[in-house]
């Protein structure tokens, strides 16, 4: 994975220090909280609820150990001992204290982390596919472009007070775990008709109160000017974009008031008169990044390992675990490890400190000091031998990490909601604990299968309900909390939104209409036909009627 | 409202013109777009030196007949958080190629600065009481820069070994 240098090291340091400057002059009155609000905002720091909340980010998902045990160290010296993984990919700590911030920072700069740009209107943390880098069918390793945006994004002098925040997510394989038709811009690695990789471009995706799935503006772009093509699309929104409402000011509303036609033109108008390669990234510096993210030391492994096959037989619990959680890896004798953090009726994307020490410790000898992060907020070791598989399974066992829920319904997105969130109209934790619990038998869970439940406390929709299989959107009238169901929505490659069934339900009744949906699609599936699937055959109407009838 | 130019509070000599003023013929000015197009003739017989204000909403192409009779470009920050005029800066620079004065006006903070040199700016009307210590402080807090094609007094990568006092010894 990527290093520091002397360079990034400067930069991230001098950061902290203009950053420790700005708190010591708003503490002492030189800057107001209006003037000091968007600064905060561009290193992260947010004013919640009860306290501030402090996003720190993740770059494209990817951690090793050593940045794993500083995460829980913070956590424990300087919150309450737990962080929270977000759909961005990022780790959010609740109970930071202003003046602990800049220290914070430093101590994130010593593993070579930060908190540029996890909030604000400027470009936010760039996302990728979790198993980047050893997804079996990947066409090429997307991070290293993912690093170059994190660079080139980084306090951009013309970029940085856009009409609204600016999510970019990028993925190399056909199968989209990233969610790129949700975003900004969402970028995909693929070959053209010469078998060249470069990038198939998207932009106007989004969730929030106007969910739009994201415009394809270029079918494929040499993957080393993808700078330059950005640059473009940047200056057009940040010209053009909606500055007078703040809910009219993501680029999906200028790329659907244009109209995907006429903002392709303006951008490759703009994109055809920059002087690109003044831009760009030398071929040398590409290497360098590149070089950052060879393979890492692979063993030389056969297929099977007897003795992982035999535990396999042996044990049905850890057998079910490796059929839900583990994935195929590219390289033969190793597979992809997917934690998750959706215990039971727990809350989803929390890791204690304990828990965070435990997996650094398990990436380190078993996983080649690689950890990612899921916009789906769960965890992954990504090259474990299969020959390590049970000694993996047993640890995560023992600090409660093992569930084997991936992809199941209980495998919940969740926002904070009203628990912790300044922007929250209902709580989002409680009710995905519920249904975790009402839906939490994992012989049941099997039974369902693929299920994607998310759930947003607010119609900002940071649970990505838009995307959910079944999704939950808590609303409030006059003080009573009420929840909104959408079905049919999706956030992968057939990526779709998903449509509002009928009334909302209140707190206590939102859990039943979740179950009879359920309860309805195992009446009528097919074999082998999963939910979504079964809502794409037969509409909204049979589950309507049942939840209606019923409620 | 104190003018920042090389690091220095410095007098501003420029002359803000209101449209039904009339047009002095020494002296500089700064006009609106719609006076500007007005007296296209006259400014290019007068002595003094004419500069304009852009909107933000203004299209820049809109002004490129009129830069050769133009010293100075105004361009606006309605609010800090508003940036348009960023990218109004970088098209006049590399597209255009203007070479005058780019002053900046309206909610100007020092926390912008680095921002605003990098795009090509070079003069600051900062409505604010931060003390131009502050101002330079803040230009000099970040010796590297990633993006490559802007200006400024930070390395890029591609600008050969870091040099620890760049900024400083560049702005002393």
């Amino acid at each position: 994975m990527y290093r520091y240098d002397e360079f990034d090291a400067t930069f991230v340091s001098e950061r902290v220090d203009q950053f420790r400057d700005q708190v010591a002059r708003r503490v002492k009155g030189d800057l107001t909280e209006e003037q000091f609000r968007p600064l905060r905002l561009m290193n992260g720091l947010y004013l919640q609820l009860h306290a501030y909340m402090l996003r720190v980010a993740v770059p494209y998902g990817t951690l090793n150990s050593k940045q794993m045990h500083k995460l829980a160290y913070i956590a424990d010296k300087f919150d309450r001992g737990y962080g929270h993984f977000t759909t961005r990919q990022n780790i959010q700590y609740n109970w930071p204290k202003l003046p602990d911030v800049p220290d914070i920072l430093e101590h994130l700069a010593e593993v070579e982390m930060h908190a540029i740009q996890t909030s604000g209107n400027c470009i936010r943390n760039v996302t990728a596919d979790q198993w980047s880098g050893v997804a079996a069918d990947e066409v090429e390793d997307p991070r290293p472009y993912a690093e170059l945006m994190r660079q080139w994004s980084s306090l951009h002098p013309e970029f940085s007070f856009l009409p609204r925040k600016f999510k970019i997510a990028v993925t190399g394989d056909k199968a989209d775990r990233a969610a790129i038709a949700y975003h900004d811009i969402g970028l995909r690695l693929k070959k053209n008709a010469a078998g060249e990789v470069g990038f198939e471009i998207f932009v106007g995706g989004g969730m929030g109160r106007t969910p739009m799935i994201a415009a394809r503006v270029r079918d494929w772009l040499p993957k080393s000017e993808l700078l330059g093509y950005l640059e473009a699309v940047m200056r057009v929104y940040n010209l053009n974009g909606r500055r007078d409402n703040k809910y009219k000011a993501r680029i999906k509303i200028l790329v659907h008031e244009l109209g995907a036609e006429e903002f392709t033109r303006q951008v490759e108008e703009e994109y055809a008169r920059l002087d690109a390669p003044q831009g760009l990234p030398s071929d040398q510096e590409l290497e360098r990044i590149a070089a950052y993210f060879a393979p890492p030391a692979y063993e030389d492994l056969a297929e099977n390992d007897a003795v992982h096959t035999q535990h396999l037989v042996d044990n049905k619990d850890f057998a079910e675990w490796v059929e839900r959680n583990v994935a195929p890896h590219k390289i033969t004798g190793y597979a992809i490890v997917n934690i998750s953090l959706k215990p039971v009726g727990g809350v989803p994307g929390d890791a204690t400190s304990g828990q965070m020490h435990a997996i650094a410790d398990m990436a380190e000898k078993m996983s080649l000091d690689e950890i990612r992060v899921t916009h789906e907020q769960n965890l992954v070791l990504p090259n474990v031998r299969k020959h390590d598989l049970f000694a993996v399974w047993q640890e995560l066992k023992e600090h409660k990490l093992a569930d084997a829920n991936l992809g199941l319904a209980t495998d919940i997105i969740s926002c904070p909601g009203l628990d912790y969130c300044g922007l929250a109209t209902a709580r989002s934790i409680p009710i995905s604990q519920d249904i975790s619990i009402r839906l939490g038998d994992i012989k049941r869970q099997r039974d369902i299968g693929d299920l994607k439940i998310k759930i947003s406390g607010c119609i900002n929709a940071c649970g990505h309900h838009h995307a959910g299989h079944i999704g939950i959107l808590g609303l409030e009238k006059r003080g009573v909390e009420y929840y909104q169901i959408t079905l049919g929505g999706s956030g992968d490659e057939t990526a779709s939104i998903g449509q509002i069934i009928g009334p909302g339900f209140s707190s206590e009744t939102v859990t039943d209409a979740v179950e009879t949906i359920v309860d309805t699609y195992m009446d009528l599936r097919k074999s082998g036909e999963t939910f979504l699937e079964a809502y794409r055959r037969v509409g909204a109407e049979p589950f309507k009627e049942a939840v209606y009838a019923t409620h | 409202m104190p003018l920042i130019r090389d690091g220095k509070i410095v007098e501003d000599i420029w002359v803000s013109l209101d449209d039904e003023a009339e047009l002095p013929e020494q002296g500089d000015v700064i006009l609106s777009l719609d006076r500007l197009k007005k007296e296209a003739n006259a400014i290019q017989t007068r002595s003094g030196r004419t500069g304009v204000v852009l909107e933000n909403d203004v299209d820049e192409e809109d002004v490129e007949t009129y830069l050769p009779h133009i010293e100075l470009i105004a361009l606006t920050f309605p609010a800090f958080t508003d940036g348009r005029a960023y990218s109004q800066a970088r098209q006049l620079r590399t597209k255009l190629g203007f070479e005058g004065e780019l002053r900046a006006t309206g909610n100007v903070l020092a926390d912008q600065a680095t921002f605003l040199c990098r795009v090509g700016f070079d003069s600051f009307e900062v409505d604010n009481d931060q003390s131009i210590d502050v101002w330079n402080k803040a230009l000099r807090s970040m010796s590297v820069a990633y993006q490559r094609g802007y200006d400024g007094e930070q390395a890029t990568r591609e600008s050969g070994p870091l040099s620890q006092d760049k900024a400083h010894t560049s702005l002393a």
